[in-house]
């Protein structure tokens, strides 16, 4: 996308994936991401498909991002701040428990 | 689901069946069933209770396969055993003497009182302050309103009918056949069974029959989808085929009222974060309340009108484990004309001299 | 904060806004909860720190919200901002959740002011990645200065004329513009038009944005009877029908809108009775003339009970302040009566116009109701309109039924992206009135909360007729 002529907001470095991305101040993170040129946020948990923000106010909980090591995050209701770290959302959170409660087969471990 | 449930067991027998069946928002007792198809617990000071629920879970399976190979559907069964988590010594030891005393009497029974550290083993992300619990292998766990779903599915297939948005207003006995009312239609028939959950009662007085029920609340918080994490139904924290992790048991009294309160929710919350504390980054996506399906004494009630012996009623709060044995077998007795001799000690006459 | 307001308002949006500083005026004790870090609602969003170098961009409505949340910061009501209300009981207790911590408090009055959101648009390829609403785009352009170029507009309704027209002000060149308007809607229209005449600033403006698109030589085609959104993974194209003959061009994004709707979760939750409307083809709030709904204390005012529009908000927002003051004693009911006349004149005003504009723009029965099987209706759980239809044939009479069935309305985001589909998906399968088929039973928490915070969450001691 491509910013419209307005009085500068400061930049606010963020990372998306492990790489860096400048953002402005009172970015959300999905204006941020999709600033940078990404638009596919996530994978879903029901079929792996591909979404990305549409509503942009909250209201459609596509735009679900990693933030800062916290699954399932509204892109679009959370502010750019410096330093924050942003995943995509890669189908169902595992709510960062330890590796022996995961089990990807679902069968009894 | 006692009525669908009776309802396929009875089509599949060759009997042309008709549901009918309330409205939208009727207060269905499926909508807030937990899921599991459970064995432990059940019965303990009541044998005849303890055995049909052994029957049912017994047969589970057989109406699982023949759900799946009529519909095509998994409908998310499985039976990997069950554990009902204790929180501290005192639950722990309460636990462990209603196991003992169902154990007295029904001798099929398996189970194992486990301490945290065993248990932990079998659930991981368990909580560092369970007491332990008691782990069963005969239990399991389905997803009830695909149950319900594929009951409707399987009786369709085999010919069955079922009117939606029908609610019966009147029940007249003539001769050996029974008239049913629903205001927009009448119809009649050979065998009337009353299954309608808390509707029961009314229905059943319609042609002098007694089955006292009352409503109890139970709440339930569901999750959004998470990855698999635990593979056995625990009794108050379930996570279902989908990954969403389904959390509850709470009973309160509060009349035909179906919805929520917020201090039941805070205290189903507080213990399944004890038992599961990762489960704190979990997001609650719905709640809601539903109304179990009681009668005096909790266990089901089986009965036959003695004036109109075609007339069945049916009502528990363990449709979903109970729903083996409905389809299976206790639609087999009434298609007979007699309800099978081991469901005597539940008939509603029991409560007659209360 | 406190435990207890007179008066509790949820959503700064203009209603909120108005509502909130009325009452602080009057003297009662008055909080504002909102989800933004601003006060505006999506109207005036980010308006407080707009530093978009054009203000012809956004143009003069836009600004019109300074005075409304300059005379909120000025006024007396305490703005609780970056808080989801996820509960409103009808006893008015409170559930908020802030920065990752939930608590409960309560109020005299609640007047709930959640606003609008779009409608769903439920064509086929409209989950993919690179298809956005109109209103997305809005936001992007308001909060951020963010604007994609080439992008293709497709819909019907005001909002989709005036984004294209903020577009072509800043200078975004857009791909094309197709328009849903059915064509039979005008002379639907016609017999609203003398009303709506009277408020005819309102409609040369439209027809302005219209002409001015056209005139920037931004491909317009009218008449658009089908839509097909192509891709795999994202946008690649969109096809249309128009005039019996499909094309298709060739974009990686699309902007869909349809019109508003209200955003009735938590008021629906709260247990407030809604009918549904022919003439909006949505839920309304079932009110008073104070904005009381049937749950005593609990007001619903601003788009977020019927759509009006944001000016019509402002003076629904006093009115219900001026109705829920009296009612927690703060005006005597004569003052009260003589302070809301000017609102309802003005608001009467407002409304006028808005007949015509919902006939107008109503969107067409194959875009509210997908007729294409393969149609996702649930983006949560990526159910398709074969699935609900499905589900209807086996006996699900209604929403409720067909959730549990179908799974359809399980997902996060609570139903507000299906739900008015699912509603109308069935009534024309059962051949019976929308309102007879019912909506969605809604209940706390109307947004996804936290388990930890639910668990830690601090209940006041209440008795408990019936836990045992």
């Amino acid at each position: 996308m491509r910013r419209v002529p307005r009085l500068d907001a400061p930049r606010v470095r963020i990372e998306f994936e492990g790489q860096s991305l400048n953002a402005r101040r009172g970015d959300t993170v999905a204006a941020a991401l999709l600033a940078d040129g990404h638009w596919q946020f996530r994978t879903t948990p029901v079929s792996g498909a591909a979404r990305g923000p549409f509503c942009m106010m909250g209201v459609c909980f596509d735009c679900l991002v990693e933030i800062d090591g916290v699954a399932n995050r509204q892109a679009c209701m959370v502010e750019v701040r410096e330093g924050m770290r942003v995943r995509r959302q890669r189908g169902a959170s595992d709510l960062g428990a330890d590796d022996s409660a995961i089990d990807d087969h679902g069968g009894a471990p | 689901m006692v009525g669908a449930a009776l309802a396929y067991g009875l089509q599949r027998r060759g009997l042309s069946t008709l549901v009918l069946d309330e409205g939208d928002i009727a207060f269905r007792a499926a909508r807030g069933n937990f899921g599991l198809v459970w064995v432990q617990g059940k019965g303990t000071d009541f044998p005849p209770y303890a055995q049909w629920t052994w029957t049912s879970a017994q047969s589970w399976p057989e109406l699982n396969a023949e759900i799946q190979d009529t519909t095509g559907d998994d409908i998310g069964y499985s039976r990997p055993g069950g554990a009902d988590v204790c929180l501290d010594a005192e639950e722990f030891e309460a636990t462990g003497a209603k196991m003992r005393r169902l154990k007295a009497h029904a001798h099929h029974f398996e189970y194992q009182m486990l301490d945290r550290a065993t248990l932990a083993e079998m659930l991981p992300g368990l909580g560092p302050t369970v007491a332990g619990g008691c782990y069963s292998p005969a239990d399991g766990h389905v997803n009830p309103l695909y149950l319900l779903r594929g009951l409707h599915q399987c009786l369709l297939a085999k010919g069955g009918r079922i009117d939606s948005g029908s609610r019966v207003h009147a029940i007249e006995a003539r001769d050996s056949t029974f008239l049913v009312d629903t205001g927009k239609a009448r119809y009649h028939g050979a065998r009337l069974v009353l299954a309608a959950g808390l509707g029961t009662e009314a229905l059943a007085s319609m042609i002098g029959m007694r089955v006292p029920l009352r409503p109890e609340r139970g709440q339930i918080l569901v999750t959004e989808r998470l990855r698999p994490f635990l593979s056995m139904p625990v009794s108050r924290v379930r996570q279902t085929t989908e990954g969403s992790v389904q959390l509850g048991d709470s009973k309160e009294d509060v009349g035909l009222d179906e919805g929520t309160r917020v201090s039941v929710m805070n205290r189903i919350a507080a213990r399944a974060v004890r038992i599961f504390p990762h489960l704190e980054r979990a997001r609650i996506v719905r709640a809601w309340g539903a109304l179990r399906v009681m009668t005096p004494d909790a266990y089901p009630i089986y009965t036959q009108s003695p004036s109109h012996p075609g007339a069945f009623a049916a009502a528990c709060h363990s449709g979903v484990t109970l729903a083996a044995a409905h389809v299976l077998h206790l639609a087999a007795g009434i298609a007979e004309g007699t309800l099978p001799a081991a469901l005597a000690p539940m008939n509603a006459d029991r409560f007659d001299h209360a | 904060m406190k435990d207890h307001y007179d008066i509790a308002v949820v959503g700064a949006g203009p209603a909120g806004m108005a509502a909130a500083t009325v009452a602080a005026e009057h003297g009662a004790g008055v909080v504002l909860f909102d989800e933004q870090p601003l006060a505006g609602g999506q109207i005036y969003r980010a308006l407080s720190r707009q530093t978009l170098a054009d203000r012809d961009v956004l143009g003069p409505d836009y600004y019109h919200g300074e005075a409304l949340i300059t005379a909120l910061q000025n006024g007396g009501a305490e703005h609780v901002a970056d808080t989801t209300v996820w509960e409103v009981t009808p006893e008015r207790e409170i559930g908020i959740s802030s920065g990752g911590i939930a608590r409960l408090l309560s109020a005299d009055q609640v007047i709930l002011a959640t606003g609008a959101q779009e409608r769903p648009f439920p064509v086929p390829g409209w989950t993919l990645a690179g298809a956005m609403s109109a209103g997305a785009a809005q936001v992007l352009l308001k909060s951020a200065g963010l604007a994609e170029p080439d992008a293709v507009f497709a819909g019907t309704g005001p909002l989709l004329y005036l984004v294209a027209n903020q577009y072509l002000k800043a200078g975004i060149p857009i791909r094309a513009i197709l328009d849903t308007t059915p064509g039979t809607n005008s002379l639907g229209a016609l017999p609203h038009l003398p009303g709506a005449l009277m408020g005819a600033a309102a409609l040369l403006k439209g027809r302005r944005w219209i002409t001015e698109l056209r005139n920037a030589g931004i491909p317009f085609v009218n008449g658009v009877e089908h839509l097909k959104v192509t891709g795999d993974e994202s946008v690649t194209g969109v096809e249309y029908a128009h005039r019996g003959a499909w094309h298709r061009i060739d974009t990686n994004r699309i902007f869909l809108h349809q019109g508003v709707v209200p955003n009735v979760n938590l008021a629906m939750a709260t247990g407030c009775t809604h009918r549904w409307s022919d003439a909006q083809l949505c839920w309304h709030a079932v009110t008073d003339a104070w904005g009381e709904s049937d749950m005593a204390g609990v007001a619903i005012a601003g788009d977020g009970a019927a759509i009006n529009g944001a000016r019509a908000a402002e003076y629904a927002g006093r009115i219900t302040a001026y109705g829920a003051l009296h009612r927690c004693a703060r005006l005597d009911a004569q003052s009260r009566d003589r302070l809301a006349k000017p609102c309802r004149q003005a608001l009467a005003r407002e409304r006028r116009g808005r007949a015509f504009l919902d006939r107008l723009f109503r969107p067409a029965d194959q875009f509210r109701i997908p007729q294409d099987d393969s149609t996702i209706v649930c983006r949560c759980e990526e159910v398709t309109a074969a699935r609900v239809r499905a589900s209807v044939a086996l006996g699900c009479i209604g929403p409720n039924q067909l959730k549990g069935f179908s799974r359809c309305g399980m997902g996060p985001c609570q139903g507000r992206m299906c739900g008015l589909t699912l509603s109308e998906i069935i009534a024309q399968s059962r051949k019976v009135p929308v309102g007879e088929v019912g909506a969605l039973r809604l209940r706390p928490p109307v947004k996804p909360l936290m388990l930890g915070e639910l668990a830690a969450l601090a209940v006041p001691p209440e008795p408990e007729p019936g836990e045992h």
